[in-house]
């Protein structure tokens, strides 16, 4: 009997003895506050702490080296009347609306032709990405100097095409140093749309469109009723990312023209570097950048519900 | 797929496929030929008659010599390294852990943090950065590889966190569950069940984080002032162009450079860093 007993018992006394932290790891909720411990340090202290500090920021005056006084919502008023900041309001509204639209239609195109067989395709993926992932200030160099007035060697095959008479000073010219912005961004945004939208296409099963292609759907009407709806909450996230990272973008512009020509090219986030950190006015290029958030927060939360009505669906 | 003649495909396919890959990829060849072409080609206007845009007859290694011997580039290199290197490492170990506790623990408020650190994915680094160059020199980080390897986890590690979720909502219950009848403590479960069969996933979130620090450029800029703390770009662009003085043949030859440890990566991963790009936006 007492042998017996014994032997029940073994298997808990053989079990490995627990520390006091292994046992505050077993409970779950402990578990889980150590794990996002270090997550929840480093987030607060550089995105959360910062974002506060900027809001309190963009309520003084401070300068860099001077503390600055409480002036409360003086810095948005002063912008509001700002023709520089208002130029860069609608600048960056533009160059977002137009090269999301660009890269999304390029992306979807070079999307759809990637999705078909040929030879060598992975090797063409594979290529194609690279203006994604090479760093964005040394390719954006590489159109610096392909955009030189005197030396562009898109200018050259223009003119030996005969589609121009005399030079286009690409970035020189206020009008077109937009576009010329806008032309770089979306040469680096259409591999990741393309990308992205390639690894939606390929989990539509093809015998969706081989039913209707028997059904005498044509090739646009099989697009049009069965591929871009299945594509859609795909095509919603890429969206959103791109649309944020666009609004904010600085490094392009800051390369290819700095803001200039007479701020045509100024964007929120070069003009703010260009007042908070050139001119040293801290609180107000605090408050420039500030001035994206709400913007940026009702993109967010649009494409967000968007996102969800259409996976409900 | 393609029904009809021929010419249906060169025109709605190989034409336009070529198109797109010669326009992707011009700038990167243009990059090579402007690196090796002697600053007398460099300089001649495009109207002259003898301008040959697409090749040179008299390569020369000037420019990188130039860059190798009298800027610090080489310095630039290995700082951009050991910052891409930290950061990637400490937001793989936070992305990690919190990606765990999210998609497998059960605890309050999971579902509002979830969502938070979704929230900090979508801010963008240009929101932050003067109040955050504040911080940094309240912190004596200002003008350290440390400001950088602080800061870039904020953006890595909510891109981690997220794509390392995927991977583990995957991982079936089970696996788990039968190691921990076995005796094994969660962290054991964790770290020796887990982890090892989401290491498709760590890689994809590693060479990801790897590149995105590799390319940061405003904190860079911010955070950094003497020419040997500097990052590739943004000692590229601060020493490589005086005032409106461009020295373009070096300027060319490194950012030819600084792209090849993104490249050499990228060129030994690439389904590791689609299936990142793919797995980020899927979530």
């Amino acid at each position: 009997m007492v042998i017996d007993s014994v032997a029940a018992a073994r298997p808990y006394v053989a079990a490995p003895r627990r520390g006091p932290v292994t046992r505050v790891l077993e409970n779950e909720r402990w578990f889980a506050f150590f794990l996002l411990l270090p997550t929840a340090v480093l987030l607060g202290l550089f995105i959360a702490y910062p974002f506060v500090k900027g809001v309190m920021l963009a309520v003084t005056d401070a300068k860099v080296g001077v503390p600055g006084n409480f002036v409360g919502l003086q810095n948005f008023a002063v912008l509001m009347n700002d023709s520089i900041f208002r130029i860069a309001v609608w600048n960056t509204i533009l160059y977002t609306a137009v090269t999301t639209v660009f890269k999304l239609a390029l992306g979807l195109w070079l999307a759809l032709l990637l999705n078909r067989h040929f030879r060598a395709k992975a090797l063409t993926r594979a290529f194609i990405l690279l203006p994604f992932i090479i760093p964005t200030v040394l390719s954006t160099f590489a159109w610096k100097w392909m955009f030189d007035p005197t030396f562009s060697v898109i200018n050259w095959t223009l003119f030996h095409l005969g589609i121009i008479r005399t030079r286009i000073n690409w970035l020189g010219d206020p009008q077109l140093a937009l576009i010329s912005v806008m032309i770089v961004n979306v040469w680096r945004g259409v591999p990741f749309y393309a990308i992205s939208l390639l690894a939606g296409l390929q989990t539509i099963n093809p015998e969706l469109a081989e039913a209707a292609a028997i059904d005498g759907a044509r090739p646009w009407q099989r697009f049009r009723y069965i591929t871009w709806p299945l594509l859609l909450p795909v095509t919603m996230v890429v969206v959103l990312f791109s649309v944020i990272q666009t609004f904010a973008d600085f490094q392009l512009v800051y390369i290819l023209t700095g803001g200039g020509p007479a701020n045509a090219t100024q964007l929120f986030a070069t003009y703010a570097y260009q007042v908070g950190v050139g001119t040293g006015l801290l609180s107000e290029g605090a408050a420039i950048s500030l001035a994206m958030f709400p913007v940026l927060l009702i993109v967010v939360v649009v494409q967000l519900l968007y996102i969800r009505r259409v996976e409900t669906h | 797929m393609i029904e009809g003649a021929r010419w249906r495909r060169w025109v709605f396919f190989n034409l336009p496929l070529v198109l797109f890959v010669v326009g992707l990829l011009f700038p990167f060849y243009w990059m090579m030929v402007t690196t090796v072409r002697p600053d007398a080609e460099l300089y001649r206007p495009w109207m002259a008659p003898n301008y040959t845009p697409f090749w040179t007859l008299n390569p020369t290694l000037d420019h990188i010599r130039y860059l190798l011997d009298e800027t610090l580039f080489s310095r630039w290199m290995l700082n951009t390294f050991f910052i891409s290197v930290l950061a990637t490492v400490i937001s793989l170990f936070c992305g990690l852990l919190a990606g765990y506790a999210l998609s497998r623990l059960k605890f309050p408020f999971a579902g509002s943090l979830g969502t938070g650190i979704f929230i900090t994915y979508l801010v963008p680094q240009t929101l932050l950065f003067i109040p955050l160059a504040d911080i940094i020199r309240n912190f004596r980080l200002g003008d350290t590889p440390w400001a950088l390897v602080l800061t870039y986890p904020t953006f890595l590690i909510p891109f981690c966190t997220w794509l390392l979720m995927g991977y583990f909502k995957a991982i079936p219950r089970e696996l788990e569950e039968c190691a921990r009848i076995d005796g094994a403590t969660r962290w054991q479960a964790m770290v020796y069940i887990v982890f090892p069969v989401a290491v498709p996933g760590i890689l994809s979130a590693g060479i990801f984080a790897f590149t995105l620090s590799w390319n940061e450029f405003i904190y860079a800029l911010v955070f950094l002032s003497s020419p040997e703390q500097k990052t590739v770009a943004v000692g590229i662009t601060s020493e490589l162009v005086r005032g409106d003085v461009f020295y373009w043949g070096s300027l060319m030859a490194g950012a030819l450079l600084g792209s090849v440890p993104v490249a050499l990566i990228y060129s030994f991963f690439v389904e590791y860093y689609v299936a990142g790009i793919t797995g980020s936006v899927k979530g």
